[in-house]
């Protein structure tokens, strides 16, 4: 840190001031969203503002919010992860079956779980990288092996572990909270460190920013990635973890879907499906924004489908806002309209 | 063929300001004749590309306007500007990879028969257009991105020339073209003038300019110093008026070569290159000249890893043991650092800010117990540099997109000033920079060599090789074909090395006669 370095520097600090503010806005902007659910909801509903509601969605969470802690590296780096659903299930599978069968405690079962994910995602980021295969084709075949090591695992029965698992995910004294819940927003402020505070997370967004600019500037981006989707099945495996706890039992069938759901948390929480630029903590809030949204219409009576409906455009909203924001052209809009119109006559001579 | 006040009046912009977080453009006053060729000159950063944009319809001014042929002219896009005829070939490529030549030309206008693409006609027609810009020999069905840079970059003028064509800004036309391609490039634009078009020209080779062009108008920070006849204007001139009233000197070389730091021997790369043997010393600048499309660029980027070699070795400083790197990875950690042709493509992280692509080569620099990141080390680094440099940006938190090309030029060799590198692999570290960043650059490289670091140098402009270096080497076809202490060399034995390789290949890519 020099201490003359304001005076050698173009910088003003008007500029620096606009820049810190975008990124401050980004924040107040999912903030507001979420106010205005809440507001909505408290008004078309007299039982919705109140502690139980906010415990409750708390509660819910947990595993949702790991997996997507996990999916926001993914998506920086300019990846995608689509098997983190049934690896939550094939982790969870693990988990009952070590308590069940073979009697193990907690902790130990535990560590086996998180085992599991972290093998699944090693393996994906060994062939994503080693092969160089896309990921998304790569943990789309993930999905499937996953879920079937699920099924295999538990004989496609439910594992019904009880009170052994249970106060993982029971609201704490006093607090109303779980410690599910608890370490779920523990690994948000980790994740977040990691990301904009510490060397590997810098090598993740610029590897999602340029990856061929990152490889000419010396560096190797292999095991960046690979970490990246072992970090993925860990967090997947936790999620699971929570899962299970909060069912009490372990269920071959968990998470089906679950991978959207968390790509759309981590969307709406403005991370680039391009890599390169993304956010842990606006990926809490965009969990948050999906289990408010998803709790409130349940709460006034909003039937299945209505839900989905809802949820899905709220979506595809979210990233058109942000589109719009970093006024970034759609560009295959562009490229289609382009090849849509028609053709003027100077193409004759 | 003249142009002066008699001809009508094509194109007119009246006091056009434009905007972004600071002044970009104010009160740009611009009066385009019919078969004018208009000079666009400034430094980096004057707001030559901005004003293109602005009349191509790529960017709206935030005050003044346009007029067209007597209509006021106001695009909103691209698209609206090429409907009137103002057709723009950039700076960037922007051709479709995995699309044919074919296909980019009439991206947006193909022909059509009962809703099918006429293919027979589409390449009928795109034959045509290749034709106009000497392109002969490419297949209209060839993918795109098998062409080399400078092919491409003829490829979007043939595009440009293929549509109603009433006003053309040309954004650095020839910086990746052959003086062959210019050539045929130049005969095809004064065929246009002949037709009443009016052209924009920038370009920061001002010879270029000298052959070319009709008038030359000068920007300086957003506005415009004056407007003259290029036959009344010399070089020095024209530096001049883009400067302001910095006073250029010329440039006295001096030599700090010492001990061999790289040497490379029978390095091969098939097809690009074969049988590649020399040596540079510490505070050596050794200039590579040849043709695009020689082998330069591939050279570079076997020696420091980013390609395979076949086979060859080279040997770092004092070591014994020869080696070849496999990635950059291990040529960085070695010491070899490598300034990209393509910025954009390989050197940038575009849309991240200045200081995370000064420190991204040197991250360890930053590293904390745990691996946590010093950031006020990394933004004193970034200012510094940045103040070392001259780059221009409002802070090192802008993004690296937003500046000129010059400034993010400055930025990748900022990036490798911080590894401090011993040799430094430097392919067309000019390219697209104007004079006064380009001095800049200059300096930095002496300071260099007189600190004792390598520098091998890449260029297509003779001229700057001849000024920087301390011995050149040629490549042609692949090969080595001559070296040429300071002092010994001339442009003509400079040219006539280039072109040796491709006189007796059985494949000539270019008919030297």
């Amino acid at each position: 840190m020099s201490p003359d370095h304001s005076s050698q520097a173009p910088a003003s600090t008007a500029t620096e001031r606009r820049f810190w503010l975008t990124g401050v806005l980004e924040y107040v902007g999912m903030l507001l969203v979420i106010a205005a659910l809440v507001l909505i909801f408290s008004s078309l509903s007299d039982r919705f503002l109140n502690l139980r509601t906010a415990t409750t969605i708390a509660n819910q969470i947990p595993d949702l919010t790991l997996v997507a802690v996990g999916m926001t590296f993914v998506l920086v780096i300019g990846g995608i992860d689509l098997s983190v659903g049934s690896v939550l299930a094939l982790s969870a599978a693990v988990l009952g079956v070590v308590m069940v069968d073979w009697q193990w405690p907690l902790w130990t079962a535990a560590l086996a779980c998180l085992g599991a994910g972290l093998l699944c995602g090693v393996l994906n980021g060994a062939v994503i990288v080693g092969a160089g295969i896309p990921s998304f084709i790569v943990t789309l075949g993930m999905l499937e092996i996953a879920r079937g090591g699920a099924y295999l695992v538990t004989q496609s029965q439910t594992k019904y572990i009880g009170a052994a698992v249970e106060p993982l995910a029971t609201p704490l004294p006093g607090v109303g909270v779980s410690t599910a819940f608890v370490i779920a927003v523990i690994a948000v402020c980790i994740g977040q460190f990691v990301l904009n505070r510490m060397v590997f997370g810098r090598y993740c967004i610029a590897i999602g920013a340029n990856e061929r600019a990152v490889k000419m500037s010396g560096i190797d981006s292999r095991p960046t990635r690979i970490i990246v989707f072992a970090l993925s099945g860990l967090c997947a495996a936790l999620g699971g973890v929570f899962h299970t706890a909060r069912l009490a039992s372990a269920d071959p069938n968990a998470g089906v879907g679950l991978e959207l759901a968390a790509i759309a948390a981590v969307v709406i929480g403005g991370t680039s499906l391009m890599g390169g630029r993304g956010s842990v903590t606006r990926t809490f809030l965009g969990v948050l924004i999906i289990a408010i949204l998803q709790t409130g219409l349940a709460q006034v009576g909003a039937t299945e489908p209505f839900k989905r409906l809802i949820t899905g455009a709220v979506i595809v909203l979210a990233v058109v806002i942000d589109a719009w924001r970093h006024r970034l052209p759609i560009q295959p809009w562009a490229g289609i309209s382009r090849l849509w119109s028609r053709s003027p006559t100077a193409d004759k001579g | 063929m003249t142009s002066g006040g008699s001809a009508p009046i094509l194109f007119a912009a009246h006091q056009i300001d434009k905007h972004y977080a600071s002044p970009v453009l104010s009160g740009v006053d611009l009066q385009l004749a019919a078969g004018e060729i208009r000079a666009l000159l400034g430094a980096n950063g004057a707001g030559k590309s901005t004003l293109s944009k602005i009349i191509s319809g790529l960017v709206q001014p935030t005050a003044g306007k346009m007029v067209l042929r007597g209509q006021v002219y106001a695009p909103a896009s691209k698209r609206d500007a090429e409907q009137a005829g103002v057709q723009i070939v950039q700076q960037e490529l922007n051709l479709v990879a995995g699309l044919s030549v074919a296909e980019n030309l009439f991206l947006n206008r193909l022909p059509r028969r009962f809703g099918c693409i006429s293919l027979q006609r589409l390449y009928r027609d795109a034959q045509q257009a290749l034709q106009r810009v000497g392109l002969d020999e490419v297949q209209p069905t060839a993918p795109v991105e098998s062409l080399g840079v400078g092919q491409q970059q003829l490829v979007e003028i043939a595009a440009a020339l293929a549509r109603d064509c009433r006003v053309l800004i040309l954004d650095e036309p020839t910086a990746a073209l052959t003086d062959r391609e210019i050539e045929r490039l130049f005969a095809q634009l004064r065929r246009l003038r002949a037709t009443g078009t009016g052209m924009i020209y920038i370009s920061h080779r001002l010879d270029e300019i000298r052959a070319i062009a009709d008038t030359a108008t000068v920007l300086r920070d957003g506005r415009v110093v004056g407007t003259s006849r290029v036959s009344e204007l010399s070089v020095a001139d024209m530096v001049r008026q883009m400067v302001g009233d910095v006073v250029a000197e010329p440039r006295r070389h001096r030599s700090y070569v010492g001990a061999p730091v790289l040497r490379v021997e029978s390095l091969s790369r098939a097809p690009a290159f074969q049988d590649v043997s020399f040596t540079v010393q510490r505070g050596e600048r050794l200039g590579i000249a040849g043709l695009i499309g020689s082998g330069r660029t591939e050279l570079l980027r076997a020696i420091f890893g980013a390609d395979r070699a076949d086979s060859g070795q080279l040997w770092i400083g004092e070591e014994r043991q020869p080696r070849r790197f496999e990635h950059p990875r291990q040529a960085v950690a070695a010491g070899v650092a490598m300034l990209t042709e393509d910025r954009k493509q390989d050197g940038l992280l575009l849309t991240k800010p200045v200081r995370l692509n000064t420190s991204i080569a040197f991250l360890k620099r930053l590293r904390h117990g745990w691996g946590t990141l010093n950031r006020a080390l990394e933004t004193s680094d970034a200012n510094r540099l940045a103040a070392k440099l001259s780059i221009k940006c409002e802070s090192v938190e802008q993004p690296v997109e937003e500046l000129s090309g010059g400034n993010q030029q400055k930025v990748v060799v900022a990036k490798w000033l911080l590894r401090d590198a011993e040799v430094l692999l430097l392919d067309e570290p000019t390219r697209g920079v104007d004079v006064a960043a380009r001095a800049q650059l200059y300096e930095q490289f002496d300071e260099l060599a007189a600190r004792g670091k390598a520098l091998v140098i890449v260029s297509s402009d003779l001229q700057e090789l001849m000024e920087l270096c301390d011995r050149i080497l040629v490549i042609s076809a692949g090969r080595l074909t001559a070296e040429f202490p300071r002092g010994q060399w001339s442009e003509e034995k400079l040219m006539a090395a280039a072109f040796q390789g491709y006189l007796h290949a059985e494949e000539c890519p270019l008919d030297v006669s």
